[in-house]
């Protein structure tokens, strides 16, 4: 099962950014937010919304203006230890190999490179890319990036997976596809998962729980169970599911009220589009 | 659905279609080279005849079979100082080193404070400033401050070949992905982690392009420093050709420069496919090669 140390805990955080010209600009306001070990949390919200800035503190790459990150029950202080994180853009190192890439976990912990290297054919093969290990990026569809992104994520058997829009810049069957592989691996080791998305149904087919974010700055409106039954099989079948309709129904209407509110915004000001 | 198939003439097959191309291919590069040997021959030639005909003045201007006589006469009874070889061995010692100072201090200085921001907001610009001297004019205080030997040229051409690494390495550095950097941080990456496994060969792109630019720089250092005063080399073997009005002597040794220039840059292409062969082949591939 999964360890204490996947606690995440938010306690009244605010962000604020400083632009280059002095003025304060508040991306995150009293957000509380509390995810139980090994639980896959989906966080939806429209554009804007802070979504990011909130993986970014739990990771320790940025600091909240006020209110507490902990992590395991202590405060973040620095780099999160046993995290790993999966961008949007592709965050592959492009002069490594498929293995070069994914072995940069281990080897960066101090792993010896020979054994970080077996470890990584194990997770390339894992994450069905076998045949591919001496590839290099920019010679792989966007769809086996991602799963190179997700052995490099994993190799590290992180006890907290953090992810932003992961899967956004990706067609829809390989989208599906990949869901359900991270469902698949993610259902071995639980770690806890803050999966930020702009797409409900991708939310609901994944999670536990989902938080709908208001518009900018960003607070927590609402957090819903999601009680679909594990494993959830296919995410395109689940779709389909009487239960999974109601769900979206009810979230929509919650997050609807939202994407409104910071559309109207953006169309009034466009120069004001921070993410 | 209806299967109806129009054939008026027989499909080529693809083993057919691809002799035509590569005959295509083939055809075209054989017209690129005459073409470009024509364009040798009606330059060398219209000046050879043109001075023959005394139209240009070989005085001035110099001729092609008195480059051509020029460069034997170096070959078989040297300068007058010593043997062509060596004229060419002084300035090639003298290239490189500044080359090899300048890039190594470039990158160094370049990789520094481009990862330090409140360092390169610092000495920013005092760099731009020592960027707008014309820095050729330095040669002159090397040449007084460190007398007629090898020193002077390498550092001047080292100055020379300096801003331009530090300007891409600087760059380089600053264009760094910043989610790689974050990505890394993350896998728990310490700082030299990170500056050896993404910043370096992430600024290497920019680094190797500035590299062609810099050779060049570091032979005009070494001749321009060996014109302000110098005892051995090619610059020195330009000045004196000058000052006895032999122009062909001044084109022959431009000639030999040429020559070494462009070895080094074949050199340097070479370095630049082998460190950098992780990059997706260019589409449009200019093909000056």
């Amino acid at each position: 099962m999964a360890s204490a140390f996947a606690h995440i805990e938010l306690t009244g955080v605010t962000k604020r950014f400083v632009t280059p010209s002095g003025s304060a600009f508040t991306a995150l306001r009293d957000v509380d937010l509390v995810i139980e070990p090994g639980k896959f949390c989906a966080v939806v919200g429209p554009t804007g919304c802070g979504k990011s800035t909130t993986l970014t503190m739990v990771a320790g790459l940025d600091r909240p203006s006020a209110g507490v990150v902990s992590v395991g029950r202590r405060p973040v202080d620095g780099i999160t230890a046993g995290i790993s994180f999966m961008f949007q853009a592709d965050a592959l190192l492009p002069w490594k190999t498929v293995i070069g890439n994914v072995a940069l976990g281990p080897v960066f912990r101090g792993v010896p490179k020979r054994e970080a290297r077996s470890q990584a054919r194990e997770w390339v093969r894992r994450v069905g890319l076998a045949g591919f290990e001496d590839h290099h990026p920019h010679q792989l569809s966007g769809g086996m990036r991602k799963r190179v992104s997700l052995a490099a994520a994993l190799i590290n058997e992180p006890s907290i997976l953090l992810m932003d829009e992961p899967f956004g810049a990706l067609d829809v069957q390989t989208k599906a596809i990949m869901s359900n592989e991270l469902l698949g691996l993610w259902e071995q080791t639980t770690p806890s998962v803050i999966f930020v998305t702009h797409d409900l149904e991708e939310a609901i087919a994944l999670a536990d729980q989902v938080v709908v974010m208001t518009a900018g700055p960003g607070t927590v409106k609402a957090v819903y169970e999601v009680d679909l039954p594990r494993p959830r099989g296919a995410v395109q079948e689940i779709r389909f599911e009487p239960r999974f309709a109601e769900l979206q129904h009810q979230i929509w209407a919650s997050l609807r009220e939202e994407v409104e509110r910071a559309y109207a915004r953006t169309a009034a000001a466009p120069e004001a589009g921070q993410s | 659905m209806s299967a109806i198939t129009v054939q008026t003439q027989p499909v080529p097959d693809e083993a057919a279609i691809a002799g035509q191309a590569r005959r295509a291919v083939r055809r075209r590069r054989v017209l690129l080279w005459a073409a470009r040997a024509a364009a040798v021959v009606i330059v060398i030639g219209g000046w050879q005849l043109l001075a023959n005909a005394k139209i240009v003045d070989p005085f001035f201007w110099g001729k092609p079979s008195g480059i051509v006589a020029q460069l034997k006469d170096w070959v078989r009874n040297g300068t007058e100082y010593g043997s062509i070889w060596l004229q060419i061995w002084i300035t090639m010692k003298e290239a490189l080193l500044g080359f090899g100072f300048g890039v190594v201090t470039g990158v160094l200085t370049g990789v520094l404070l481009g990862q330090f921001r409140f360092l390169a907001d610092v000495v920013g610009p005092f760099i731009k400033v020592m960027n707008a001297i014309p820095r050729i004019v330095l040669g002159s205080l090397f040449t007084v401050a460190l007398g007629l030997g090898v020193t002077p040229k390498v550092a001047l051409a080292a100055v020379l070949v300096f801003f331009v690494v530090f300007f891409n390495a600087f760059q380089g550095v600053r264009e760094v992905d910043r989610n790689l950097l974050a990505n890394a941080r993350v896998l728990g990456a310490s700082r030299l982690a990170v500056t050896r496994h993404v910043v370096l060969p992430s600024a290497l792109t920019w680094i190797i392009a500035s590299l062609h630019t810099a050779f060049g720089f570091a032979i005009i250092g070494a001749i321009v420093g060996e014109f302000l005063g110098a005892q051995k080399g090619l610059g020195l073997v330009i000045a004196s050709s000058q000052n006895n009005f032999n122009p062909d002597g001044v084109f022959g040794a431009m000639f030999i420069i040429a020559v070494i220039t462009l070895t080094a840059e074949g050199l340097i292409s070479l370095l630049e496919r082998r460190l950098l062969s992780w990059r997706p082949k260019s589409q449009n591939d200019p093909g000056m090669a």
